[in-house]
């Protein structure tokens, strides 16, 4: 026993690390780790419209334009381009857009640039683990891979999300995907974009093109910093078009081929997904300028430096949020959110509302970076039902009311662990148009007070109710209760407090809350047809600008009407002259006038009772460098340095094994079958009886 | 034997209609194509001819299950239940709604998810029979009772339970092995040692318990008696009579899970981030990706039919009294 003993406490000074999850041979080398808790559904960067496919597609694709990475707000800046196109007034009310891109741009290596790879046999392509096990070659980067990325946007073997929204806008786009439909009726032969003319948009030289666009569309250079507009090789297309390459899920929508620093050289979205450095990346300087405090946390001591400074990217899947959250503290991922049951442990939040890591956390040396997202989520009224909607003064008055009775700020404390901001309007924190201080606060809903804003009291409420027709929650005519019906799409029994407090809210001004949970089929499905009365959604932003976010308010945007954005369905005609004045004006005082005029309409229609931004919390261990938050841009792994040397240290300190409670369980389980074993012996000696 | 298994693969044929049919019906009583084609083309800027676009591009614009349009034969050919069922039957899975190649990714998931089952398979039954034995060996003994409280205090343990306590305890704690990850060949060991291991103690409750019922039931019969009588050590009686006789049921119970090994572990996967089958069915049953699920819903059924079908041969070989014709 006494030697047991001794063997556990010698083990438990073993110095080796036994629960890396990477293999050895990658031990001191420029690797990140990251997670993946999704895997992403389309990697084509025509098709790819989600958060979590762009971490991948941003680092390969590179659109003419990109985000500034540290300056705030929000900013475009070239990326392939050699400067932000102007928009310029053409024939017929238009705007055309000239982009130049830069020479000397070398794609990634691939074997889509090798013409022997076009013409494979299907018995060597099934032999295939990966594309990469083929020759690779490449070419230089032409204005007629944007041009060909474009006319990608119609095709009829594709998915585009935009597509309807860019046909109104490009020139020619909606008859070209006409055209393009019609002529494709062989699916088993390559779709050769180039020899299909599309009108809207125009080479100049092999570094120049142009798009022009059907009326002025200020936003339109927003849309030059996504990878809907990336360039596309029309080899990597009719490369894996060849029989057989589906079948081994080589496809453009799996494999991505682009120009960034960063190619995807393992793609396994079940386990595992790996972005290496493009070897052909022509470099490019960190950014010499931030926002104030940048340099003072150590933004800028990368200042013109060359990137990528990371060789690899791994992507773990982690489906779920325990595993991922102690692999982070154990040092096996660079940095992390913070699930929600981990919160305290991460996060302390003084009565002030002042943020700060819990002691362990620092001593760990972990980072905490907090950001407002360019999101809301709002609780909706549907302007057509007959209580809640419409332009009466009763539905108004009875609108006002609820949105000061939902204390949105309570939700964001008890339910959001303080992680948001209440929205005052329907406009994002950071987008041109969003007032700050006294000027930012809804007066419907709230009093500026001892320098913030502070929730109306329920008494304004109820008198607001009582104005409505409903005096202590009743109708005033019929002395009926006043009930009210929230649809929201559940995640199970876990919802209930949610629930209890939304109806806790309605109480307050004494209206009764059903709450309609539904899976999110048959939300939408309501939401489509406007039979939903109260409903909670929301909204990320495409870009930065107003327009995407006033447009969900927009007349002719109603989902029920137009199967458009507005899913409140909310008309006013004041409000629909302003935003079609308001969504083509650049950023200037005038603009910010209209928009004051938009946002008071909305405060007043309460069109939308209240809702919040999310503030994204994201924890970075001491030796991931660079790292800030940027809601726009995901081409970010570019900027990211590792401390290689500090983070091997750091983890063998933190996961030291430890032998003895185990030899300790070996030893009780030993020491428990002794009895079994004597009696056994003991009934095997045993005389019969 | 042969004409046995022939009729055996022929009975198979109803059931597996019946099955498809069935998953079917449970799946589009829930989802609509329309379901469908908004779960796969994402939440923002879905157009109505996107929509339409989609489900004409996966033949989920056709109804469901008999075709008013359309006459003779194809009054039932062009509906979308023919067309997603045939073609299961000579095992063409065709592609997932995010056009990945369901077969490919049945060939790939198969790997890891064997990996994780046999060992729990094998290893589970060894210690269970072992622990049952023990158990039977002493029993109305101390040794027993609290063997027997033992297993039941196991089998109320929630599997959840002993994973994120196994997680806590092995991986964060104590830092023996990794917390989750999956690699291939030898590697592999280190990140399946612990979802083996929770996969057998949480067996070994239910398991110990059910092997133990069937060895005293074995224990109380004439022949065990008569063993004893003519003097054969109690190991003996153990090892060479009770554990051969009690085969029958425990054939029953372990054969019939082989071919579903399979299909992997719903949880345990998910938790342990192993990408295996039960990681890709919960994949598919989130995302509503009908083609996943309905593969996934058809293999199992044919594993089991096999399952059920290798337990009676099984019979034979080990009952020479038991006659398949």
């Amino acid at each position: 026993m006494r030697a047991l003993l001794v063997l556990a406490i010698l083990a438990g000074g073993c110095a080796d690390v036994w629960n890396d999850p990477y293999p050895a041979s990658d031990r001191g080398k420029n690797i990140l780790y990251s997670a993946f808790t999704e895997r992403p559904k389309h990697l084509d960067p025509v098709q790819s419209y989600t958060e979590d496919e762009a971490r991948f597609t941003q680092q390969v694709y590179e659109p003419p334009l990109q985000y500034d990475y540290l300056r705030r707000p929000y900013a475009l800046v070239p990326l392939t381009a050699l400067e932000v196109p102007k928009a310029v007034p053409a024939r017929g009310g238009g705007v055309v857009y000239t982009i130049r891109i830069r020479r000397g741009i070398r794609y990634q290596p691939h074997p889509a640039f090798v013409p022997e790879n076009h013409a494979l046999a299907r018995e060597r392509i099934e032999r295939l683990d990966s594309p990469y096990q083929l020759p690779t070659g490449t070419r230089e980067l032409l204005a007629d891979d944007y041009i060909y990325e474009i006319k990608r946007l119609a095709s009829p073997r594709l998915h585009s999300p935009i597509l309807g929204l860019m046909a109104e806008k490009i020139v020619g786009l909606a008859a070209f995907a006409e055209r393009l439909r019609k002529f494709d009726t062989r699916r088993q032969d390559w779709l050769d974009l180039r020899k299909h003319r599309l009108e809207g948009v125009e080479k100049v030289d092999d570094y120049t093109y142009r798009v022009h666009l059907k009326e002025p569309y200020p936003q339109f250079v927003y849309w030059l910093a996504m990878p809907f507009f990336a360039p596309l090789p029309w080899e990597a297309e009719k490369f894996f078009h060849q029989p057989g390459m589906a079948e081994k899920n080589f496809t453009l929508d799996w494999w991505p081929v682009g120009t960034g620093a960063y190619m995807l050289t393992q793609n396994d979205p079940n386990a595992k997904m790996v972005l290496e450095r493009n070897p052909n990346f022509r470099g490019e300087p960190y950014p010499a300028e931030g926002e104030p405090g940048d340099a003072a946390a150590g933004l800028l001591a990368e200042a013109g430096k060359t990137m990528p400074f990371i060789d690899t990217v791994v992507f773990s899947r982690e489906k779920e949020s325990i595993p991922y959250w102690n692999k982070f503290l154990q040092g096996y991922y660079d940095a992390s959110g913070i699930p929600g049951d981990t919160f305290d442990q991460a996060v302390r939040v003084a009565v002030g509302g002042e943020v700060s890591l819990t002691p362990e956390m620092q001593a760990k040396g972990i980072q905490l970076r907090t950001s407002p997202d360019t999101t809301i989520l709002y609780l909706g009224v549907n302007w057509l039902d007959d209580v809640v909607g419409g332009a009466s003064d009763r539905a108004r008055k009875l609108r006002q009311a609820i949105a000061i009775a939902v204390d949105w700020e309570e939700y964001i404390s008890i339910f959001l662990n303080g992680r948001g901001v209440v929205a005052h309007d329907p406009l994002a924190p950071g987008i041109f148009g969003q007032r700050t201080g006294r000027e930012s606060i809804n007066p419907v809903t709230h009093v500026w007070k001892d320098g913030r804003a502070q929730r109306r009291s329920v008494e304004e409420a109820r008198a607001l109710l009582a104005a409505a027709g409903y005096p202590d929650g009743r109708s005033a005519q019929t002395g009926e209760p006043l009930v009210l019906y929230l649809d929201t799409v559940g995640r199970g029994p876990g919802d209930k407090p949610r629930f209890d407090w939304w109806r806790r809210q309605f109480a307050r001004i004494a209206v009764q809350l059903e709450i309609r949970d539904t899976d999110w089929n048959r939300f939408q499905e309501k939401i489509r047809k406007g039979s939903q009365q109260l409903y909670i959604l929301g909204w990320n932003a495409d870009y930065p600008d107003p327009e995407n976010f006033l447009f969900l308010l927009h007349g002719a945007q109603s989902r029920a009407r137009s199967q458009g954005e507005n899913t409140s369905n909310y008309v006013n005609p004041e409000f629909d002259a302003l935003f079609e004045r308001m969504k083509a004006m650049p950023s200037t005082p005038e603009r910010q006038r209209i928009i004051d005029r938009m946002v008071a309409l909305y405060r007043h229609d309460a069109p939308w009772v209240g809702g919040f931004h999310p503030v994204t919390y994201g924890l970075s261990h001491a030796w991931m460098l660079n790292g800030k938050p940027n809601n726009m841009a995901r081409n970010n792994l570019k900027y990211l340095r590792v401390d290689v040397d500090r983070r091997a240290a750091l983890r063998a300190a933190w996961n030291r094994p430890v032998l003895w409670p185990a030899l300790l369980i070996l030893a009780v389980l030993v020491i428990g079958s002794v009895p079994a074993v004597v009696s056994y012996r003991r009934r095997e000696r045993m005389a019969a009886r | 034997m042969i004409a046995y298994i022939i009729r055996r693969t022929l009975y198979a044929i109803p059931i597996l209609i019946g099955i498809n049919f069935i998953t079917f019906g449970l799946f589009f009583l829930v989802n609509t194509p329309d379901d469908m084609a908004r779960m796969q083309l994402g939440v923002k800027r879905v157009t109505p001819e996107a929509i339409e676009k989609w489900k004409a591009e996966r033949g989920y614009d056709k109804p469901l299950l008999y075709n008013a349009a359309e006459s003779g034969r194809r009054f039932l050919t062009e509906t979308i239940f023919f067309e997603k069922s045939v073609k299961l039957f000579v095992f063409d899975f065709g592609r997932a709604e995010d056009n990945r190649d369901i077969a490919n990714e049945i060939r790939t998931r198969m790997g890891p998810s064997l990996a994780l089952a046999v060992p729990v398979f094998l290893v589970g039954i060894a210690v269970n029979i072992t622990f049952a034995l023990g158990m039977a060996f002493f029993r109305a003994t101390y040794l027993d009772l609290w063997g027997v409280i033992l297993c039941v205090a196991m089998m109320s343990i929630s599997s959840l339970f002993y994973i994120i306590g196994g997680q806590y305890l092995v991986s964060k704690l104590w830092h023996l092995v990794p917390i989750s990850g999956y690699a291939e060949g030898t590697d592999a060991v280190k990140f399946l040692v612990l979802p083996v291991l929770i996969g057998v103690v949480g067996g070994i409750g239910a398991g110990s318990r059910w092997y133990r019922t069937l060895f005293l039931e074995e224990m109380g019969k004439d022949y065990v008696r008569t063993a004893r009588a003519k003097g054969l050590a109690e190991s003996a009686v153990m090892f060479r009579h009770v554990l051969q006789n009690a085969m029958i049921p425990i054939l029953t119970g372990v054969v019939v899970v082989i071919p579903l090994l399979f299909m992997g572990s719903l949880i345990t996967e998910s938790f342990f981030g192993i990408p295996g089958l039960g990681s890709y069915t919960i994949d598919a049953i989130q995302a509503q990706d009908f083609a996943v699920v309905r593969a996934m819903v058809f293999i199992g059924s044919v594993l089991y039919i096999l399952g059920l079908l290798l337990t009676d041969l099984s019979y034979t070989l080990v009952d020479p009294r038991v006659r398949l014709d």
